[in-house]
């Protein structure tokens, strides 16, 4: 039996982040050039961690899929990054981003990780700052903040509406001067493809050359993953066409547990879907609905145009639900309620599969020049992708996945339970428990790859000091490149009958009808039936054409989707056994009168953690108990 | 369901860097018009697997205009007809029925074809290692409104940050220049307070890898117009001046 130890420090939830600084080793500054460190991953958590790792002294080894570091899907987000700076004299403070995450999360993370993602908050924003991030001012000079999804405080810093690109490119170029000095050594168009274990201590990694085909084993003291969420396992969703779950995936088939794979965020307010040729959903930033106000028609099947509904026959439903938070609810709340009304026929469009989000109460009060300042770039996307103008015409929006707060189980150093295998940002578990609030996720990829990590690998590396790598000719190494190697090969003569497009599309359409917004105990136990059988099928009949020793996207996708065949089962099993609903995760047999989310503390205050077993066994649940210390546990509440 | 459109497209299909490549004719039908440009070509390639002939290697990722992976010659036009629009943002809404589209990679020097549609522009991580950053290890650096930063300049920043190094200015450049790249992550740092102390060695190191890799700039403009960013030209007059001047100041510094 394998007991989740999350190594919390001790101490007041204040005083933990600065015991533990104290309390890890240190590695000599002269020492930390001996020791060779893997990032995989290039987005916030990736280039982040390299480049502070690499500014240490350690030598780094980075790799990514896309053809520049920069490519990354931290690129895309848009509304902003948190901090408790208290800038605007609101009332914010290192406590209240505490607080507010806790309980956005619906009181299923840790507190102290979230109490110390709180206080560096303020570090990063000094530090992007200094890198010379853009980020807007007011016309003294000063930063210019937002308030943001669900919060009742303005502590979201932002630049125009590519947030996300701005830090990115601030963390790539931090990666490039490292590069230049010849202390990160980059790897584009690398798939990594197995994580690399001996004596039970991660030690490398193994890459597919996506020029070549070539495939390459990659020794290193330690292995650190900052790979994204599984949010493609829906194939619709907002995230890149190539984010994926398969390192994370292959790390928890060497021992890495995987914790709350049930939570999804399903972020409202996406352009709504047009076809079946439809390959991803568009996210508006949901700083939209600061000033957009959502509705819908009041009666069912209405055919009439926006313009056409006169004012009483609008269904202004978050603005009648939630009177103090109206059209800022969380997330979650925000897209229940949109599947709410559509489910009841009240949806608009031509496929019914919307709801309006309309600016012309704030053109009305501040002008057309302002809500263009506000939300130009945002509109002009809009009217791109569905040739209509939202300055005239409410936009239509619907909830799409967004983003994962599930991801491989670590503990306070971020390290999973694998030693030596720390995984970052996204693609760990543990800030936002069963829901992230906005404008959070770049302030914890940043925090983890900036101000954890850089402090915490010290206390794995200092005792390995004088230890070589394992080198990459050890048959922990040779074995699995000649099995990945061979894999591919048993792809590419695979002479089925549908392309790998095909069978990504059919296990969308599972999970996310059985385990998408609302999810109950006979559609998760038919997804549980459907998966395999897919999968069976996927694995029979997935045609791959062309050779493996080159370029072959087809082969690339193939592992992807094959990593998600298996992802998903897991996440349904995961969602079948917490019988509550929190967050993200909604049950629709726990539910409180108004149809919110009911959780259940007594039994379901735990993360969930689960053990590979092999292909054929049933993977095994481990509970981490959540304790709550400082934050009382209250059902949220945002009438 | 969509109003459908049938086009006739010409693919450049290159199996590699030094192989010899050529147009493959597709009678694309029932493409709808809500569809983008490159779910146009996802729909060709399922097509083609139907089959059994490889699908077209293209680069793309975000399909939201940001990540700059994407980037074709639609009919000779880096990214297409429509203004400030990269290629994953243009819907086939801009297209008519039975129109012919020529599809082609990016050609330039310095961006070699790797498969069919997709480029190698790793020259561009070059421009930027050679000091597209400020030097601000990771830390606890002053208080982010301890330097005051006018709205202007903060903006105008921005506008030179919000390169997505997608290549169209090169692609569309009658001499491959990687002007306007260059500039605009020069524009963005040397306007702001933080970047004046490595001002002037990171112009003439950038300009000079720049011209490592690319061609000349004989102000044609084209870059400009083909820019989904809309990054203005006024960028490149600044380079240029503050290369004049980096190679003077870089000197007398040296002589101290």
């Amino acid at each position: 039996m394998v007991t989740l130890d999350a190594k919390i420090p001790d101490g007041s939830v204040a005083e933990k982040w600065d015991n533990h600084k104290f309390s890890v080793k240190l590695v000599n500054p002269a020492n930390k050039r001996k020791f060779e460190v893997i990032v995989v991953g290039t987005g916030l958590a990736g280039a982040s961690a390299a480049a502070s790792l690499a500014e240490l002294g350690y030598n780094v080894k980075v790799f990514t899929f896309h053809d520049s570091p920069r490519r990354a899907h931290s690129i895309a987000a848009q509304g902003g990054i948190n901090a408790a700076k208290n800038y605007r004299n609101d009332g914010d403070s290192v406590h209240r981003l505490f607080y507010d995450t806790v309980k956005g999360g619906d009181y299923r993370s840790r507190e102290a990780n979230v109490h110390r993602l709180a206080q560096v908050s303020v570090n990063i924003i000094d530090q992007c700052a200094a890198q010379g991030v853009p980020f807007a001012r007011e016309y003294g000079g000063l930063l210019a903040n937002r308030s943001f999804g669900g919060a009742q405080v303005s502590r979201t810093f932002y630049a125009r509406g590519q947030t996300g690109q701005q830090l990115l490119l601030g963390a790539y170029q931090a990666l490039a001067s490292q590069i230049a000095a010849g202390k990160v050594t980059l790897y584009n168009r690398s798939d990594v493809l197995d994580i690399v274990k001996k004596d039970g201590e991660a030690c490398g990694i193994v890459t597919r050359d996506m020029l070549t085909g070539e495939v390459h084993g990659h020794s290193a003291h330690a292995v650190v993953l900052a790979t994204g969420g599984y949010g493609n396992v829906y194939y619709l969703s907002t995230n890149a066409m190539a984010s994926n779950v398969t390192a994370a995936w292959r790390a928890h088939r060497k021992g890495a547990m995987f914790a709350n794979p049930c939570y999804s965020q399903i972020h409202p307010t996406c352009i709504p879907a047009a076809d079946e040729f439809q390959s991803k959903l568009t996210l508006m930033s949901e700083s939209l609905r600061n000033d957009g106000r959502i509705w819908v028609p009041r009666g069912d099947d209405d055919a009439r145009g926006a313009a056409e509904i006169p004012e009483d026959e609008r269904y202004y439903y978050l603005e009648e639900k939630y009177p103090s938070f109206g059209n800022l609810v969380p997330r979650d709340v925000a897209s229940r309620n949109a599947k709410t009304v559509v489910d009841d026929g009240k949806g608009v469009g031509p496929l019914k599969n919307g709801v309006y989000l309309d600016f012309a109460a704030a053109i009305g009060r501040d002008g057309v020049e302002a809500v263009k300042e506000r939300y130009g770039n945002l509109f002009d996307m809009y009217e791109r992708i569905t040739g209509e103008d939202p300055y005239s015409t409410p936009m239509r929006i619907y909830p799409a996945t967004h983003y994962t707060m599930g991801g491989l189980w670590v503990d306070y150093n971020l390290m999973t339970t694998v030693p030596g295998l720390y995984a970052l940002g996204e693609a760990n578990f543990s800030e936002h428990g069963a829901n992230r609030l906005g404008a959070s996720a770049l302030m914890q990829g940043l925090a983890d790859g900036y101000y954890v990590l850089p402090y915490t690998i010290g206390d794995y590396l200092a005792p390995k000091l004088g230890d070589t790598p394992v080198p990459t000719d050890d048959p922990v190494f040779t074995e699995s490149v000649q099995a990945i190697d061979d894999k591919s090969r048993q792809w590419t003569s695979n002479k089925g009958t549908h392309g790998v497009e095909h069978y990504h599309r059919e296990l969308g359409k599972i999970v996310w009808e059985h385990c998408g917004m609302a999810r109950n105990e006979a559609g998760l136990q038919t997804a549980l039936k459907e998966i395999p059988a897919l999968r069976e099928d996927f694995r029979q009949n997935v045609k791959v054409l062309g050779s493996p020793d080159g370029i072959n996207t087809m082969l690339e996708k193939v592992n992807r989707v094959d990593d998600f065949m298996e992802f998903a089962e897991l996440k349904v099993r995961d969602a079948l056994h917490r019988r509550e609903s929190c967050g993200g995760h909604f049950r629709e047999e726990s539910q409180t009168p108004e149809g919110e989310a009911l959780r259940d503390d007594e039994n379901f205050a735990y993360v969930g953690a689960w053990e590979w077993k092999g292909s054929d066994a049933e993977p095994e649940l481990h509970k981490e108990d959540l304790e709550f210390e400082t934050v009382q546990l209250t059902q949220r509440s945002y009438k | 369901m969509s109003e459908m459109l049938n086009l006739k497209l010409k693919i450049w299909r290159q199996d590699g860097p030094r192989s010899q490549g050529e147009f493959l004719d597709v009678d694309a039908h029932d493409i709808p018009v809500d569809a983008s440009f490159l779910e146009m070509l996802d729909v060709v390639n399922e097509r083609l697997i139907a089959d059994d002939v490889e699908p077209i290697t293209f680069g793309h990722d975000c399909r939201e205009g940001i990540c700059g992976t994407c980037g074709v010659m639609i009919n000779g036009q880096a990214h297409g007809p429509e203004k400030a629009t990269a290629t994953c943002q243009l819907h086939m809404r801009k297209f008519n029925d039975g129109d012919e589209i020529v599809i082609e990679p990016w050609q330039a020097q310095a961006f070699p074809v790797l498969k069919d549609l997709m480029v190698d522009r790793r020259a561009f991580d070059r421009i930027v290692e050679a000091g597209g950053y400020i030097s601000v290890p990771t830390g606890t650096p002053q208080d982010a409104n301890a330097t005051l930063i006018p709205k202007e300049v903060a903006d105008t920043a921005m506008d030179a940050a919000a390169c997505i190094g997608c290549g169209a200015c090169v692609a569309a450049c009658p001499n491959s220049a990687a002007q306007l790249f260059t500039s605009a992550k020069l524009g963005h740092l040397n306007v702001l307070p933080q970047g004046q102390s490595e001002r002037w060695k990171r112009t003439e190191a950038m300009v000079e890898t720049m011209e490592d890799f690319f061609g000349s700039c004989t102000n044609h403009g084209e870059c400009h117009d083909a820019c989904p960013k809309e990054i203005s030209l006024d960028f490149i007059a600044f380079m240029n001046r503050d290369y004049v001047k980096a190679k003077i100041k870089n000197r007398s510094l040296a002589s101290q």
